[in-house]
């Protein structure tokens, strides 16, 4: 089976003022249909661009991308529509992701009306009904505006104005990072019924490990725009392998007041993306570098089936 | 209370005297000396124009008889208690990161060795391992300190790691309270209940969460009774007409609800 989105040795840079600022550097994964690729790392990771380049928003520097198959790198004009429509984004900030002039049933209706699909009115009308049904808005906001309701229900109309057009992949961008805990965990189970229902695919991209463990089935960890560990998302939290990951998952406060766990706190804070230096990019942080570590960027290995890891010294450190 | 807020009953106590009695001179005497805060966003809580060590060393001046030298010579061990070294007081708010702006506002809440420390969400705006370093500071500064704290947040997590008694408020009140043990290992209030089931959960494998249903009521406009009824799986008739009060369950364990009082009679027998 083809993986519905695939990237190989992926790079985006952007030019700054003070230097070339690495965003993404030389990712290469693979998303099988139906199922969720978790992305997480701290902010600035690059965890954003990555999403707006495999969307298609960004241009990216060197690599491939693919998508069902086909190079969509530098997509023609029909590839590029296509793209459009089969691959939908599901925005951080709700406030500030719909147009607060127009209504709900307005807002939901714009992608169709822009794909050029659905063109006939009542049709349109009752498939807007029909997706405010899906996504659980009550269909008595149609006509309201996207101040007048909280941000759970904004990020309803996100999700239905990103389902309108039948997508086939779904970036999700932190999409509930800005809800409270009872409306995130509203939202979670609204998109894994979607996936079960629709056979969606998501890239799900956030800082918070326990939403991207509880949702997704591989999981990407990013550390200044390199890949540093991906697994099976349950392999992740039982086997971390690189000192990073160690680090992340050990920082992360449990609700319960029974867990007794190693206490990992990594030093310093992350480093500028802008002209990184040879070597590792966590080696100033990791508590196990050495002279190598500081000379030459590790390569992407797999170190146990399924487990790709990117450390000089990770053999060493677990033992294997 | 910023305008029109406004204290309508009830009262402060600090160390036996009522806060509220209290004149503006008196209470802006007890601020940032006896009661310090530390704030929520470090982006927006620090004077933009002003070098980080002259507001570490302002707070000093103001609440201690000092002369400026000896407020400087406390500034920089203030700096070099959370970690940033004594050279940068001279810089400016936009010259450190997010992480290093709450270590400087820590360091200003506790130059006056306050007695009471507020902390607001101090940790919500950073990054999770950020959040561990300032985390583990703040609570190795406030045993060396011996500080009390109030720690303001909506993350289990932290309050599982850094506190001894838990505060429960649902639409202004304070729905369940007790140690915590009371509140991880017996939690008693609805919402509290359904507060754990709506968080993903690192330690457990959970296929579903279990969200509470609804969205929290306008508090202009509070629902009749018991404020969490409309949305609580356990609501009865009693509960939309009768506001409970609190109910002691087990010795300092005190829960607003109906069904945790009812319960409690049956056990008891009264």
């Amino acid at each position: 089976m083809t993986p519905i989105v695939a990237v190989e040795h992926l790079c985006k840079y952007f030019k700054t003022p003070r230097g070339q600022l690495h965003a993404v550097e030389d990712l290469s994964f693979a998303i099988e249909e139906k199922t969720t690729l978790g992305v997480v790392g701290e902010s600035g990771c690059g965890k954003s661009t990555l999403g707006r380049t495999v969307m298609g928003l960004h241009e990216s520097t060197a690599g491939v991308l693919r998508f069902e198959g086909e190079d969509v790198t530098r997509p023609n004009k029909a590839q590029k529509k296509n793209m459009h429509r089969q691959i939908q984004m599901i925005f951080q900030d709700p406030y500030s992701s719909l147009d607060p002039r127009m209504c709900v049933s307005d807002l939901i209706a714009e992608p169709m009306k822009a794909m050029g699909l659905c063109r006939d009115k009542t049709e349109r009308e009752r498939r807007v009904a029909e997706l405010m049904d899906t996504v659980g808005l009550s269909r008595r906001f149609a006509f309201s505006y996207p101040h007048e309701l909280d941000g759970g229900r904004r990020q309803r109309i996100g999700i239905a104005r990103a389902l309108s057009v039948d997508p086939k992949f779904i970036v999700c961008d932190e999409p509930v990072s800005a809800l409270d805990v009872s409306i995130q965990a509203q939202i979670l189970n609204l998109l894994q019924d979607l996936q079960d229902q629709r056979g969606l695919t998501y890239m799900f991209i956030t800082h918070n490990l326990s939403v991207v463990k509880h949702i997704s089935h591989s999981i990407l960890v990013m550390y200044l725009g390199c890949e540093v560990e991906m697994c099976p998302s349950k392999e992740l939290f039982k086997n971390p392998l690189h000192p990073y990951t160690k680090g992340l998952l050990s920082a992360i406060p449990i609700p319960s007041i029974h867990v007794q766990r190693e206490e990992i706190i990594m030093k310093g804070e992350v480093t500028s993306p802008i002209n990184p230096k040879p070597g590792c990019r966590f080696a100033s942080r990791c508590p196990y570098a050495e002279a190598r570590c500081h000379e030459s960027l590790p390569a992407v290995e797999e170190i146990l089936p399924g487990h790709l890891c990117a450390c000089h010294r990770v053999r060493e450190i677990n033992g294997l | 209370m910023p305008e029109p807020g406004k204290i309508l009953s009830g009262s402060i106590v600090y160390k036996d005297k009522n806060i509220l009695d209290m004149t503006e001179k008196e209470v802006q005497d007890l601020r940032g000396n006896e009661i310090s805060m530390i704030f929520q966003d470090p982006m927006t809580a620090l004077n933009p124009v002003m070098t980080v060590g002259d507001q570490i060393a302002e707070v000093i001046l103001r609440h201690q008889e000092c002369t400026k030298a000896e407020a400087q010579v406390r500034m920089l061990e203030m700096l070099d208690k959370v970690g940033i070294s004594g050279d940068r007081a001279g810089d400016y708010p936009h010259q450190f990161s997010g992480g290093m702006k709450q270590r400087i506002i820590i360091a200003i809440a506790l130059a006056c060795n306050p007695k009471l420390l507020l902390a607001d969400e101090p940790t919500t705006a950073l990054d999770v391992t950020i959040q561990a370093q300032v985390m583990r500071m703040v609570n190795e500064l406030k045993k060396e300190f011996g500080t009390s704290m109030v720690l303001i947040t909506h993350d289990l997590g932290i309050v599982a790691e850094s506190c001894d008694a838990v505060a429960i408020m649902y639409a202004g009140e304070i729905v369940e309270y007790g140690s915590l043990e009371d509140i991880f290992d017996r939690t008693a209030h609805p919402y509290t209940i359904g507060l754990f089931g709506s968080i993903p959960r690192l330690d457990l494998d959970t296929d579903r969460l279990q969200p509470i249903q609804g969205l929290m009521p306008d508090p202009i406009n509070l629902p009749e009774g018991c404020p969490f009824h409309p949305r609580c799986p356990y609501a009865k008739e009693a509960c939309r007409h009768e506001k409970p009060g609190h109910a002691e369950i087990t010795p300092g364990h005190f829960v607003k609800c109906l069904r945790a009082k009812e319960q409690l009679e049956e056990v008891t027998g009264s």
